[in-house]
């Protein structure tokens, strides 16, 4: 089963991702922030990792770039969440290490369609 | 796949609530220390509300947030000074999000009590540094569906850098993607793929040229390649089209902006991915006019509940135990079988416990907004105040702390007014011109005690008494001590404001303070030194759920009476009892003569045939007012679990609730209050007749 790690500091987004991921089939950890989700990134092998960019303690930013020094995670496809439509935010996600984006607000089709793209 | 997203709102209301409470707390500290981190979890709030909000389609709210989240940048970065203007406006615009939250909440419209402060903030964003705002409703690009006519089949070149493996892109799912649009032929370029020796398996050293027949338009494509334009050379070139106008190489301009390393030979760019944001198909459809279920929830720490489950596997494991000596019990086992109850009690104990700890909730919860409120004042008093809280993180019930909030706040409000004084008026009593108002909590016994304190003027209890003395509260000349004089003024109708005052209104309230706070089994203290301050000390039970109780005996019937009502108790042999005007029997305590209440005679309860003479006084306080309950029997105490009436049965007078005793019968909780209204109301109509 496809293991996905689903990172966001608010509750109500992070439920209705997991939520929506687990209703696909999908194997889902929440996490509520960065430190929270490299703690269980190490522990678990995730296919697939899912992460807000604003979040106190540890960014969603500072995730990627920490997710991709460990060799488990150099080529995991790791999605953004974010409401920035602006180019040089998605930019500065992709030169993190980030695989792509997801839109805010972005419905659960949208979310399950972006995630069986990465996986195929 | 149908997911109801109307099972998050309580979650998401919750946490916008959380969201702005932290929004206001952190506003009210940035005018005297704006570091970046304070802006940034303010910023970090309005945006999580923002997200939330376009998520569940709380559209006004999140266009609402968007504005104000473009000023939080702008402050973040520092092309905004941070102003009290500023603050202001967040502060009122957090206000005003409250207020829609709560709307929505209660199934009601939104209203456009937030388009004022939108336009508000567009103005000032729009004389401010930064561009106006970008609307964060996605829009649908239909700038593609040009005239030319379909193009049918495409060429694509596509040559990704060497490191993209390591952006998690792999190039099958580009082409997957693009299969779905038509017929896909692939034609990989080998070319720069390295020796063996030299080969690094995470890099990708190969292109390819692509060929896709399908009715599908440029942008489509582009989308597919979205996350790795700066990753790769891409060129897309059309080669027929439907209409049968072939167009030679479209060019796409490049957007200068945006783009980063241009590749000078390259003919065809890809890029202005502006307008290609993958976009919600579909607009929020009519607001769905279901009304979210507002339950009350609370939020647990996982540590509580992880200490209900250990109690409740060694409950398990106690009960399998005793079950174990009782399958063939013997005499000689009955050690075994004390040991196991009263292992038994002592974890039943802790499971009681543990259980009501899973509603106390941190004070800080009811602290947190008073801070708003003493800037608030102190700015429309002209006066000025440092609020210093301690012991945020007590916790007590819930109920409790939902009660205590308006009590808490009224004395507050009634410190700033009339405790701090004027910083002319300090100034001249040598104090520093900054008033220090301290909000203290702690535990003490069973019980909460917070603390409010001001180092203000101080209460003259001279003054108190003539006002009491005035109003006809207490006889002329009566000795009094300095504390009894001061809690006067937390008597009906009682107030000494020169001046009535729009803050701390018109006198009514302390009285409805002390009587909301004994509502709550707890009482009021004041001290106060003249110049120097003046101390209130609210004491609070840590819960309503649970009752210190005395349980007493009338006739054949278990009662119980709250613990801290009881003052004494009399033989009524040594009672020294007469009847005063409308036969009314009274006792005479000290100085002052107080009611008796025959409980047998006021629940019509079966007389034994005693002696009248048998039996207890048991003299009880209530909203100080003092009564003599006439039973027969002081029995034990202990703590009872309440039961409401109201919702088996229905209210009664004199009664607050009920309760299970240990042998399985039912006893009803007396209500001190009540019981003396009950009494007098009685006298009264046998006056009247």
């Amino acid at each position: 089963m496809t293991k996905i790690l689903a990172v966001d500091d608010s509750a109500s987004m992070r439920q209705m991702v997991s939520f929506t991921l687990k209703s696909a089939g999908f194997d889902v950890t929440e996490a509520a922030d960065g430190v929270e989700a490299l703690r269980a990134a190490k522990t678990n092998a995730f296919d697939v990792v899912i992460s807000d960019v604003n979040m106190p303690n540890m960014d969603g930013l500072s995730l990627v770039r920490e997710l991709r020094t460990l060799s488990n995670y150099r080529f995991v496809p790791i999605l953004m969440l974010t409401t920035e439509s602006s180019n040089d935010k998605k930019q500065a996600g992709r030169s993190a290490g980030a695989t792509g984006w997801i839109v805010k607000p972005f419905n659960p089709d949208q979310l399950l369609s972006t995630v069986r793209k990465v996986i195929g | 796949m149908d997911i109801d997203l109307s099972q998050f709102y309580q979650v998401f209301f919750e946490e916008s609530f959380e969201g702005l409470d932290t929004m206001e707390h952190e506003l009210l500290h940035l005018e005297e220390d704006s570091d970046r981190e304070n802006i940034n979890t303010i910023f970090r709030a309005a945006h999580s509300i923002k997200g939330g909000s376009a998520t569940f389609n709380f559209k006004e709210v999140a266009e609402f947030t968007h504005v104000m989240e473009t000023l939080l940048d702008e402050m973040r970065e520092g092309k905004r000074p941070v102003e009290k203007e500023t603050v202001d406006l967040l502060l009122r615009s957090v206000d005003c999000l409250r207020g829609m939250l709560n709307r929505i909440q209660d199934g009601e419209e939104v209203g456009d009590s937030h388009i004022d402060l939108v336009n508000y903030f567009n103005e000032l964003l729009s004389n401010g540094s930064s561009s106006g705002s970008d609307s964060p409703a996605t829009e649908v690009d239909d700038s593609s569906a040009d005239s030319e006519g379909e193009i049918t089949r495409w060429s694509i070149h596509f040559e990704p850098e060497a490191y993209i493996l390591e952006t998690g892109n792999e190039p099958v799912r580009m082409f997957r993607e693009l299969k779905g649009y038509g017929e896909l032929t692939a034609k990989a370029n080998l070319d720069k793929v390295p020796d063996f020796d030299e080969l690094k398996p995470e890099s990708c050293f190969m292109s390819w040229d692509l060929e896709l027949d399908g009715e599908v338009d440029e942008d489509a494509i582009k989308e597919t390649f979205e996350w790795v334009e700066d990753d790769c050379k891409l060129e897309i070139k059309p080669l027929s089209s439907a209409g049968g106008k072939a167009k030679a190489a479209k060019v796409v301009s490049a957007n200068a902006d945006e783009t980063t390393e241009e590749n000078e030979e390259e003919e065809v760019q890809t890029s202005n991915v502006k307008n290609m944001v993958p976009v919600a198909s579909e607009k929020p459809a009519a607001k769905a006019a279901q009304k979210p279920a507002s339950t009350a929830s609370i939020r647990v720490g996982i540590d509580k509940v992880d200490t209900l489950i250990d109690l409740v596997g060694e409950l398990v494991i106690t009960q399998s135990m005793l079950s174990e000596v009782g399958e063939n019990f013997d005499i000689s086992k009955l050690n075994l079988l004390l040991s196991g109850l009263g292992e038994l009690e002592q974890k039943t104990r802790e499971l009681q416990e543990s259980v009501m700890r899973i509603r106390m909730l941190p004070i800080g919860f009811v602290f947190n907004r008073l801070p708003r409120m003493v800037r608030d004042l102190s700015t429309q008093l002209s006066k000025k105040v440092n609020l210093e809280i301690k012991g945020e993180s007590t916790e007590l019930d819930k109920t409790v702390m939902e009660q205590i909030g308006d009590p808490l706040t009224h004395l507050v409000r009634n410190a700033l007014d009339h405790g701090i004084e004027s910083v002319d008026r300090r100034i001249e009593a040598g104090k520093s011109e900054t008033g220090t108002l301290i909000l203290n909590a702690f535990h003490q016994g069973g019980n909460i005690v917070i603390e409010i304190s001001d180092d203000g003027a101080g209460i003259n209890p001279d003054i108190i008494y003539r006002k009491a003395v005035e109003k006809g509260l207490i006889p002329d000349g009566i000795e009094m001590p300095r504390e009894q004089i001061l809690s006067l003024i937390m008597e009906p109708g009682f107030s000494t404001a020169e001046v009535v005052s729009d803050v701390s209104g018109r006198g009514v309230g302390m009285d409805v303070v002390k009587r909301n706070i004994n509502n709550l089994g707890g009482n009021v203290e004041i001290s106060s030194e003249l110049g120097k301050g003046t101390t209130f000390t609210i004491r609070l039970p840590l819960t309503l759920a649970i009752l210190d109780g005395q349980l007493i005996k009338v006739g054949d019937e278990t009662f119980v009476l709250p613990l801290v009502s009881i003052i004494e108790s009399v033989p009524l042999s040594m009672a020294e009892t007469s009847r005063i005007a409308g036969d009314m029997p009274v006792y005479k305590l000290h100085e002052d003569y107080i009611p008796i209440i025959d409980l047998q005679e006021e629940f019509e309860i079966r007389k034994n045939l005693g002696a009248s003479n048998d039996g207890l006084l048991a003299i009880v306080e209530g909203e100080n007012r003092k009564i003599a309950l006439r039973i027969d029997e002081l029995l034990g105490q202990q703590q009872v679990v309440i039961k409401s009436l109201e919702s088996h049965y229905k209210s009664i007078q004199g009664v607050s609730g009920a309760t299970i005793l240990g042998d399985g019968r039912v006893s009803l909780i007396l209500d001190i209050v009540g019981l003396s209204k009950r009494a007098s109301d009685r006298t009264h109509k046998k006056l009247v007749a």
